[in-house]
């Protein structure tokens, strides 16, 4: 390892822009003669729209335009889409009801976009904003998704009776029946997987920005994956066809997958500014991220697992109710199916699996994928389920666990996922003793002394990364390939530039995608600069999610940097006069080895372009591309273990410690590696303890729309985090990655529930666990 | 509309603005100094802490016209001569910082606690201290040993200067 190459600690190269204000953030931009939008939004979760007046607004100081639903519907602007087809058990497609960018007819959620007001400034634009008269017909409303589906029901989308999206199932339903017929010991459990916003805290933004003369767009947009966006926006939302519009998502203030999607506000600006004549620019405030940006979560599953007289698992039930909004969002019916079910074996040995999952509309923001997607859902069922069935059989929950967990490699499940390497075993060790768990009794005691309840719980996650095979994920129904893209331009005084479509929204590639450079070469990690996010330098991507920029993005970088260095040794073994395969490439230069013969990396480079010396037939130039496509997803697997401290008096829970044990695989930059987890576990805790999206379910008002009502986890509510990784390389990929992005946020809930029942003596705790709910469960019965 | 005059970063500026401009946005779309952020409109997040007068303020939260004749600092006046502020080189040093979109708010912050607390400084009160100031990213961790660190070095510098 190299002082800046693979698994060295390099400080990011990023980070002097951004800490000395010049990151540039799309809402940081301006262009000539831009202009200003604000959207015309529902108050109502569910309305018809009778007519839409502009009049009075069209006439206030500054306004360049208004623009309806009508006109963009007339103007042939597409349908958004959910991209990732299921089909229900019975055959039948997922039913999809129509969502328009501006609505024309209907309104289904509180935020809804009708109308888009363009004028010179915010603030004239705002007042013009409430000026538009729109006349709304009063529909009723369901929020919940259980109720939705129930009869007699409000209907959302007519392509939809009851309401019901999909009606999916996996594995083996006959055998599970079965495994817990003949079961010694059932436990049930049901299971409330909290909503949440994912709040990056840059709020989205987009400039529009289109240009007469060439008829063409540029969109400068907050997106995890702009090649996906121009994609989308090309083949089904027809803004304009792939050559004509250029995508660049610049820094971009975090994702959190709450920025994968293309909403409804891209696309209108884009056509407005067409429309207007002018560049459009909109940045939502905190209350319309709230209302609008995709939301994560909203399950709730009923559990039944069945043991063997020996504690083992012999069977797992899972029957899941799934809240999908009004709309269905860009990938919102693979996170409760495949990013979900398909994890329910966790780190056990279990031989009969069966899912059922129900996908519902309701009267709110389109849910989605939020950071873990699907994982963290089936996480935090069976860490909980596991739990409750060690308290049942009366044996430690570490013990529970060992006893089932998977321990040979390959292992196929039996919903689908072969897991392809892992030592469960390892993480656990770790983490209790990084817990100091033997030393728990003491510690509980001493905490009794002062009247105070202490809990300490463990939570052992999987995960699938690295997503994904791209012939896979279209057999279970994707849109797209799920592979990365990666192009190595070495410059005539021998720079490097490495294009990839990955994006970087606070990862650290522009670091960490040096550092394979370096590692490679030899050369400093500054002479590399890596370009992403521009959809006219970069040719196509996929994007940063699911945890693969590491494990995919980085794999084709690996691929490109092979052909550069095959290139690279012919050049420099024509010049030498010696045989290219005793060239070595050693601290910027390329030797032949076993001898003092060397060219310096700068020199061969430009040998490459004056061409005058290369060896017969070779093109002048250096510069490779590759496509990486994975050949499996990886499978980051680890133990979280949380030990809190409950004031019987008030129901406040304070975090004592909380261990990560993660197993990643191999690690570009262990200090990048490391912040992921601690962030992950950020959400992760904010989840279990503080964050709630709640709306009312009389009229479908949401509730929690600013961070006075909507709990972030802050500075105080956590505690410093104790982390570690004991790794094994993943088979799979030619770096051995698995993928650091989302574990935190994974595998963090279920350790700290169970750790706060644990201290209360009660199982009957829902998250989020506030001071009242805790305070309530503590002074309950069991 | 007024025209306002006020000194940022140690250069005199004026520019009309609306009576209800907010000083976010005449820092940011009157000068062009686009360091300074939104990320909430109750005053909770401190994306957009700058100092006034010596003191961390949140822009977001202060009329342009209540800055007037005030000597204002933003994120891009703090690092001189090219050469980061001991708290940004912290900030980097310790992976303070991931998206960077709540970085000027914490760095701005960081720098007026450390002022007030000197070497004194303990994780207890950087937390509480950081309670106007929210971070998606970091979970907190490494922002606030980035900033003990800081207070650390440069409480003794304070020290060793005396
Ligand atoms: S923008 Fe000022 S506190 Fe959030
Ligand atoms: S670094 Fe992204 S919000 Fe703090």
């Amino acid at each position: 390892m190299g002082v800046e190459g693979i698994g060295a600690r390099v400080a990011r190269k990023e980070d002097k822009r951004l800490l000395t204000g010049k990151g540039r953030y799309t809402d940081d931009m301006s262009v000539p003669g831009m202009k200003y939008a604000i959207f015309v939004r529902s108050p109502y979760a569910h309305a018809k729209i009778r007519s839409i007046d502009a009049t009075a607004a069209k006439a206030m100081p500054g306004v360049i335009g208004v623009l309806d639903g009508k006109q963009l519907l007339a103007d042939g602007i597409g349908n958004l889409i959910c991209g990732w087809m299921i089909h229900s058990k019975d055959g039948s497609p997922m039913k999809m009801g129509a969502w328009r960018p501006l609505a024309h007819e209907t309104v289904r959620y509180v935020g809804d976009a009708v109308a888009i007001v363009v004028a010179d400034s915010v603030a004239e634009a705002k007042d013009a904003a409430e000026a538009v008269v729109v006349d709304y017909q009063e529909l009723p409303v369901v929020t919940d998704a259980t109720k939705a589906l129930e009869q007699g029901q409000p209907q959302l989308h007519p392509e939809a009776p009851n309401n019901l999206i999909f009606d999916w199932q996996i594995g083996d339903p006959a055998a599970t029946d079965k495994a817990i017929a003949s079961a010694a010991h059932v436990t049930e459990i049901t299971i409330h997987n909290n909503r949440l916003s994912p709040n990056p805290m840059e709020p989205r933004a987009t400039l529009g920005i289109y240009d007469g003369g060439d008829e063409h767009y540029t969109c400068y947009t907050t997106s995890q994956n702009p090649h996906v966006a121009r994609l989308v926006m090309s083949a089904f939302y027809n803004v304009a066809p792939e050559n004509k519009l250029r995508v660049i998502a610049p820094d971009v203030g975090g994702g959190f997958g709450s920025k994968i999607y293309i909403y409804p506000e891209e696309i209108v600006c884009l056509w407005a500014s067409k429309r207007t004549g002018v560049p459009v620019k909109w940045t939502s405030d905190r209350t319309e991220a709230f209302l609008t940006d995709a939301h994560g979560r909203d399950h709730l599953s009923k559990v039944k697992m069945a043991f063997d007289a020996n504690n083992r698992i012999i069977g797992l039930k899972v029957d899941t109710v799934a809240n999908l909004g009004a709309y269905m969002s860009l990938f919102s019916s693979a996170v409760p199916t495949y990013l979900y079910a398909t994890l329910l074996s966790g780190q056990y040995d279990i031989p009969a699996i069966h899912a059922n999952v129900r996908t519902v509309y309701t009267n709110t923001a389109p849910v989605d994928a939020y950071r873990g997607a699907g994982r963290p859902e089936a996480t935090y069922l069976l860490e909980r389920t596991m739990e409750t069935a060690a308290r049942e059989l009366g044996v430690s929950p570490a013990e529970l666990r060992r006893i089932n967990f998977i321990r040979s490699f390959p292992h196929q499940t039996p919903v689908i996922m072969n897991y392809d390497a892992g030592d469960y075993d390892a993480s656990l060790d770790a983490a209790m003793k990084a817990a100091d768990w033997n030393g728990f009794a003491a510690r509980k005691a001493e905490a009794a002394g002062r009247g105070m309840k202490r809990g300490i719980g463990m939570s052992c996650y999987i995960e699938a990364c690295g997503i994904a095979p791209s012939a896979a994920v279209g057999s279970l129904g994707a849109g797209v390939g799920l592979w990365e893209s990666a192009e190595v331009r070495v410059n005539a005084v021998g720079t490097i530039e490495v294009l990839t479509g990955s994006h970087s929204h606070g990862q650290g590639h522009e670091t960490t995608f040096a550092q394979l450079v370096a590692d490679r070469f030899g050369v400093p990690i500054d002479s590399v600069n890596i370009v992403h996010g521009d959809t006219d330098k970069v040719q196509m991507g996929m994007g940063t999610y699911g945890s693969r920029s590491g494990a995919v993005g980085m794999s084709a970088v690996v691929k490109a940097l092979d052909k550069v260095e095959a290139k690279a040794k012919k050049i420099a073994a024509h010049l030498m006069e010696a045989d290219e395969s005793d060239i070595v490439i050693e601290n910027g230069e390329l030797k032949v080895a076993g001898t003092d013969k060397t060219v310096p990396w700068f020199q061969m480079a430009l040998a490459a372009y004056t061409a005058h010396n290369l060896p017969p037939g070779m093109e002048p130039g250096l510069k490779e591309g590759a496509f990486y496509d994975p050949a499996n997803f990886t499978f980051p697997a680890g133990c979280y273990i949380c030990e809190v401290e409950v004031d019987p008096e008030t129901g406040v829970t304070k975090i004592i410690q909380f261990v990560a044990a993660d197993d990643f695989g191999n690690i570009i930059n262990p200090m990048i590696v490391e912040g992921q987890v601690h962030g992950g576990l950020a959400q992760g805790i904010g989840q279990a303890l503080l964050e709630n999206v709640h709306y009312d379910p009389e009229n479908g008002q949401l509730l929690t729309a600013s961070y006075m009502d909507y709990a972030m986890p802050r500075a105080d509510d956590l505690p410093s985090f104790k982390v570690s990784t004991s790794n094994t390389p993943c088979p799979n990929n030619p770096l051995g990655i698995k993928g650091c992005g989302e574990a935190g946020a994974i595998g963090s809930p279920p350790a700290l529930i169970n750790a706060i029942t644990d201290a209360i003596g009660n199982n009957r705790l829902t998250m989020p666990a506030t001071p009242q709910k805790v305070w309530a469960a503590a002074h309950a019965a069991n | 509309m007024a025209k306002i005059t006020m000194t940022v970063n140690g250069r005199q500026v004026s520019g009309q603005c609306d009576d209800r401009t907010l000083l976010v946005h005449f820092i940011r779309e009157n000068l062009g100094l686009t360091g300074t952020h939104v990320g909430c409109d109750t005053s909770q997040c401190g994306a957009c802490v700058v100092h006034m007068d010596g003191k961390s303020v949140k822009s977001c939260s202060t009329l342009a016209a209540q800055a007037a004749g005030s000597d204002i600092t933003t994120i891009e006046g703090l690092a001189a001569n090219g050469e980061l502020h001991p708290v940004q080189a912290a900030f980097k040093a310790n992976h303070g910082l991931q998206c960077g979109f709540c970085t000027p708010g914490m760095v701005m912050t960081a720098v007026d606690m450390i002022r007030r607390h000197g070497g004194q400084l303990d994780e207890a009160t950087v937390r509480a201290e950081l309670e106007g100031n929210i971070c998606r990213c970091t979970g907190y961790h490494n922002i606030v040993k980035s900033i003990l660190a800081a207070a650390a070095e440069m409480g003794g510098a304070r020290v060793a200067a005396e």
